[in-house]
């Protein structure tokens, strides 16, 4: 293993980790399709599996070459020109096959490393690939934390298995069983004995892997309490300061932080001694079976076990130190093994994860829309839609409105009223249950979505920035938009005068979601970016409930000339905005209320007078 | 690492008893190779002459049996010194770090980010914790086992044990190249990992925006490519890492076969038995085995290094700003005047603008000052020098005449009662929340602020009322609710002065005039600054200062800036077009 941890392990996931048992459940079915991407390094995997055959045979046979050499130096009636002669050939002949193995070991790792990074590739490539044709419902039911821990334990997981694992599993069982056959090649009674050893030294460590598991378990639990205790008071430290309030915090983080102290001691300590264990374990299987081999051995010289009677028994002084190695070469490969086979679980877990966004169905599974929309006028009628994200929970109940082309129609409503829901339905985000939504008579449904959200554009509330220049930010409304163009949608939206500042102007790096510009200036990069596509409907989700009054006044020109022309959907808290709508549909659990011009409703004195005179609490 | 030793002073002894501990495993595994050889040459006897016999090799294999018990219990022992000095001395840094942060001014929270005080609090300490734990049963055992092999091998024959000489030191130095060379490629690599991280990341919580511009394949396109490149510098690490087990392996093998070579010619002369050569060997393997150890201790403790750097950085920051000068340590605040003298501030020092520019003004007691301006002209900046949140660079800010810097920060604050603009609810009942502003209060003084704040009703129409438990950041409650407790939550202090920074965005404009109201029965002899969005929230104030660009724009009540200020006008008019069609 590299000296390195794993990368990217984050906090939260380590505890989940913990909390939950990962276990596979169809493992036949994970490991074929994990093999399925190793795909054109199938070669290379052989090539692998081949070295790892040489090296452990090698290894092997190089404690067994100690044998011949170390009898050879004491042999009678030899002389000692023709001894160190034979000693020379022997060292000779293990000088290769050391030179052999370590060559196989070193391609082979190389080997491997290739396939794990190549399948890897192949895994993240395809997962992303996936994460882009599900639907926005998924992205809406999973946590973004949830998906992201995907890309990165899941599949570091994966890549820790193919990277060393399952070669040193399949190397630690030759070298088992390699050692075993040899043992009782070399001397019956002492393999027996090193074999009843063994079940006693897999108990021991079974049971203090078991016991550390759920102290393990336990120290992740009141980590995360500490850890979340920390990022609350932290998060909320300004707080703390104005409210005097440091003191006490100080008293409740020092009763968590006993409280892990004692638990944690104890996870580790169980933990820490796994080590001496199952190290003094191979040390007393390593003084048994020396003990039982210098007894056979002495024997063996005094002529009581030989040729004659015990001769299975018999053991010469080579014999012994080879076995003595084995039986150190012996217990190392079960540890390793059983430490591998949690790593396998845990990868196998991470892959079933993967594979079961993979199996996501995909946002087009069951779509016979091929209509592609061309020259959109932008005539929008929603006839009857009723829908819920959930099957018996219903948001929208009944809504029936149209949109001419060219006209602007504001929602307005309560957090909850379906406001949001209405532009989820228009972009086919989410399909409608019932009733019929047509663009230029067309039904919704029979049109292709991307050609559908070609003819889009939409502004929303949280501002969504990429990593990359502001130029890069904004020409994703239009990618084969001129320097020009970009730049006019920036004075359009008003953006033009802050980009102007930047240290580097339209080629300044935007990094985190934009996190070194204000949430106000955010949504005029938004809305920029809106500015500068061609789509002839155009939805505005709060898209300046961020930009004070003054500066809104300003963009309001510029607004005026996105919308012109294209039908324009309007969701405003701040209900100056959307005075000069041609219609003015007020929701209210999931039913228009009112609707009108902002004249006609406030001569009513209904529901929207309330909102707008600041009567009634908008939340 | 001079720092680290503060932490460690209490645990000296597990500090000490630890790593000796882990001796008794080191001379086990220096000695029973050896005691195995004697039992062999002697007991079974070598080169014709008869052996000592049974009794011999018995005594041995008890002898050796009674090392391994020590061992253990060595063992055992030494894993729990060393996790208890790990474990404590840890806790405390923890503990040390948080007391610390707590000392911290805004600035330096600033500074800072709160996210990474997060995570050198968590990651980092944890990372010390274990590199901790594993150099105290490490650092003495593979030493102690290295130098130990060396001197048993030189017993057994220096000659022969002089080849580990040359062996060690180029082992080493190989080791070192190849890490060397890795390093800066896991860097390499940890950038790449951080760039696809952030893309999967935005491409989450973007996928709206990438589906309404359907750029899917844009995204996939830059996503295998970024992919390919984490896959590349992975590989040239990694390539070099896997480097270094063929390194060792030939290491050994080299210093097997010459030690067989020279040994088995000694053998042969009648030097030396064959069961010590056989343990020269184990000793050899052995030895070079504890060198990659070392090796590796060394690498974790580089990263662990870098950890504690962090933490560090943390417990050296002085707070930039303390009481340590306050020459009026006893005073309280008991009136409620404010008076700004030309104060000039500014957030770093080497900025060139200033955020606040040459503002004088006065709070009388008990009266209502609003506060008026766009985004970014300076109102929060302006209310945070009051309670001391920060200080002026230039100028002074006086409280009831007195320098707000020669009062103690706890008189000073438990005086000023403040509701920030960025509203922090903590997990805990509605109850407990409301306490942060007086420990002692009873259950109606807790309504009664409640009830000012306008929020006794709906925390009574929830069916736990106060009990209710508010999720981390208050995430069970609307905004406008959230806010409303904020409010309670200062008016139980009872401040001399009450500041509210934009705290009643989301209340509707009749509970907001409610709350106005009873500031006005309740509150009457408590200075009240109100920053507001709406003019309406400030129009009934007895004076009103307009910001703009940092500067005083206007100073007066709402009829005064009317006709004074063009800046008011301006912001009033943005609004109030609404109100005059209606009326």
């Amino acid at each position: 293993m590299p000296p390195m941890g794993p990368p990217g392990m984050g906090r939260g996931d380590r505890n989940k980790r913990y909390a939950e048992k990962v276990k596979p459940k169809d493992i036949k079915n994970s490991v074929k399709r994990l093999l399925a991407y190793i795909g054109e390094d199938k070669g290379k995997v052989f090539l692998a599996i081949g070295c790892v055959l040489i090296s452990a045979g090698t290894n092997l046979a190089g404690t067994y070459m100690l044998r011949p050499i170390i009898n050879g130096l004491g042999e009678a009636g030899v002389s000692a020109e023709e001894r160190v002669r034979e000693l020379f050939l022997g060292l000779a002949v293990m000088a290769l096959i050391y030179l052999v193995g370590v060559t196989a070991t070193f391609i082979q790792s190389r080997t491997m490393i290739k396939v794990s990074q190549n399948t890897l590739r192949r895994i993240r490539d395809d997962l992303f690939m996936k994460l882009q044709r599900l639907s926005v419902r998924y992205f809406d039911t999973n946590s973004a934390g949830d998906i992201m821990s995907r890309f990165t334990n899941d599949i570091d997981n994966i890549g820790q298995m193919f990277d060393s694992t399952l070669l040193q599993m399949f190397s630690g069982l030759l070298t088992l069983t390699g050692s075993l056959v040899l043992m009782f090649i070399t001397n019956i009674p002492l393999a027996v004995i090193t074999l009843l050893l063994t079940p006693v030294i897999a108990k021991v460590g079974g049971t203090i892997a078991s016991r550390t598991r759920k102290y393990f378990s336990k120290q992740q639990e009141t980590l995360g309490a500490v850890n979340g205790y920390i990022e609350e008071i932290i998060t909320g430290q300004k707080v703390v300061k104005v409210f005097n309030h440091e003191e006490k915090v100080k008293g409740e983080f020092s009763g968590l932080n006993t409280q892990l102290r004692s638990v944690q001691s104890m996870a580790n300590f169980l933990g820490g001694i796994m080590g001496p264990c199952m190290n003094a374990m191979s040390q007393v299987n390593y003084t048994v079976t020396a003990f039982v081999g210098s007894v056979l051995a002495f024997f063996t010289r005094l002529g009581k076990i030989g040729a004659d009677s015990f001769s299975f028994a018999a053991l010469d002084i080579g014999g012994l130190t080879v076995f003595v190695n084995y039986s150190k070469q012996f217990a190392r490969p079960i540890n390793e093994i059983a430490n591998q086979v949690n790593v396998i679980m845990s990868s196998l877990a991470g892959a079933e994860r993967v594979f079961k966004v993979m199996d996501e169905k995909p946002e087009t599974a069951d779509d016979t829309s091929r209509v592609r929309l061309e020259n959109v006028k932008g005539d929008v009628v929603l006839k009857n839609v009723t829908f819920g994200y959930e099957p018996d929970k219903v948001i929208l109940k009944n809504i029936s409105m149209y949109a001419h082309p060219g006209q602007k129609i504001a929602l307005v409503g309560s957090t909850g009223a379906g406001k949001t829901t209405i532009t989820n339905l228009l972009t086919r985000f989410y399909d409608i249950d019932s009733g019929e939504i047509t663009i230029d008579g067309t039904d919704l449904r029979d049109i292709d979505r991307e050609s559908l959200r070609e003819n889009i554009a939409m502004v929303l509330q949280d501002t969504h920035l990429f990593t990359g220049t502001v130029m890069e930010n904004i020409r994703y409304g239009r990618l084969d938009a001129t320097d020009e163009e970009v730049k006019n949608a920036a004075v359009t939206s008003s953006a033009h005068m802050f980009i102007k500042n930047m240290p580097d102007g339209y080629d300044t790096m935007l990094t985190g979601d934009g996190s070194n510009l204000s949430q106000g200036q955010r949504q005029l990069l938004n809305i920029a970016r809106a500015a500068l596509s061609r789509a002839p409907i155009l939805i505005l989700d709060e898209a300046t409930s961020s930009v004070d009054t003054r500066t809104e006044q300003h963009i309001n020109r510029g607004m005026d000339a996105l919308m012109k022309n294209r039908t324009t959907f309007v969701i405003a808290h701040r209900l100056s905005t959307i005075r000069n709508a041609d219609a003015i549909m007020v929701l209210e659990n999931g039913e228009i209320i009112e609707r009108g011009t902002h004249e006609e409703l406030l001569s009513q004195r209904g529901r929207y007078y309330e909102l707008y005179t600041g009567i009634k609490e908008l939340d | 690492m001079k720092q680290y030793i503060r932490f460690m002073k209490p645990y000296t002894l597990y500090f000490i008893l630890g790593p000796i501990l882990m001796l008794t495993e080191a001379a086990g595994e220096m000695f029973l190779p050896k005691m195995l050889g004697e039992m062999v040459d002697r007991g079974i006897g070598t080169d014709g002459a008869a052996g000592m016999g049974i009794p011999y090799i018995t005594a041995h294999a008890l002898m050796m049996l009674g090392f391994i018990l020590m061992m253990i219990v060595g063992g055992i022992g030494g894993h729990y010194f060393s996790i208890k000095a790990a474990v404590n001395s840890s806790s405390d840094l923890r503990k040390a770090v948080f007391d610390h942060i707590q000392t911290f001014s805004f600035k330096d929270i600033d500074k800072f980010s709160t996210g990474s005080l997060i995570t050198r609090m968590t990651n980092d300490i944890t990372q010390m914790m274990n590199t901790t734990r594993m150099l105290l049963i490490s650092a003495v055992r593979a030493p102690g086992v290295l130098i130990g092999g060396v001197i048993m091998a030189c017993t057994i024959n220096a000659r022969l044990a002089a080849v580990l000489l040359v062996m060690i030191p180029l082992l080493g130095i190989a080791i070192f190249l190849l890490l060397r060379t890795a390093m800066p490629r896991f860097t390499a690599m940890q950038s790449k990992l951080d760039m696809l991280n952030s893309r999967t990341q935005e491409n989450i919580t973007n996928v709206r925006v990438i589906k309404s511009f359907v750029r899917d394949k844009l995204e996939i396109k830059r996503f295998n490519k970024a992919s390919s490149e984490l896959r590349d510098s992975t590989y040239d690490a990694m390539k070099i890492v896997v480097c270094t087990i063929p390194v060792m392996t030939i290491a050994m093998n080299i210093a097997t076969l010459v030690t067989l070579w020279r040994g088995g010619n000694t053998v042969i002369i009648g030097g030396m038995g064959v069961g010590s050569l056989s343990v020269l060997i184990q000793y050899i393997t052995q030895i070079l085995g504890s060198l990659m150890m070392v090796s590796m201790m060394l690498i974790n403790s580089s990263r662990a290094a870098a950890s504690f750097g962090r933490i560090m950085e943390v417990l050296n920051t002085e707070a930039d700003l303390n009481d340590n000068d306050a020459k009026n340590r006893d005073k309280l605040v008991t009136e409620g005047r404010v008076e700004f003298k030309n104060v000039s501030f500014k957030y770093y020092a080497n900025r060139e603008d200033n955020v606040l520019d040459n503002i004088s003004f006065t709070a009388e007691p008990g009266s209502v000052v609003g506060i008026v301006g766009v985004t970014g002209s300076g109102k929060s900046s302006l209310v945070q020098l009051i309670p001391r949140l920060y200080d002026a660079v230039s100028g002074e800010v006086l409280v009831d005449g007195v320098n707000v810097k020669d009062y103690s920060l706890m008189h000073l604050r438990d005086g000023v009662g403040m509701v920030l603009q960025k509203n922090v609810l903590f997990s805990g009942s509605i109850e407990e929340n409301l306490r942060w502003g007086n420990e002692n209060a009873g259950m109606d003084e807790i309504r009664a602020a409640a009830r000012a704040a306008q929020a006794d009703d709906f925390v009574t129409s929830f069916t736990d009322g106060y009990d209710m438990e508010l999720g981390q950041g208050g995430v069970n409650v609307s905004g406008g609710q959230k806010q409303r407790l904020c409010i309670a939550r200062a008016l139980l202090k009872k401040p001399k002065i009450l500041i509210l920074d934009d705290s009643t965005s989301a209340v509707d404009t009749a509970t907001e005039a409610r709350i106005r109201e009873s500031f006005r029965a309740e509150l009457k002899n408590s200075t009240k600054i109100i920053i507001a969005q709406r003019i309406s929230s400030v129009i009934d104030a007895d004076k009103i200062l307009v910001l703009s660009d940092g500067k005083l724009a206007g100073e007066g009540t709402h009829d005064e800036l009317m006709r004074s200020c063009g800046e008011y006008r301006e912001i009033y008019y943005s609004q109030a077009d609404k109100e005059k069609e209606v009326s």
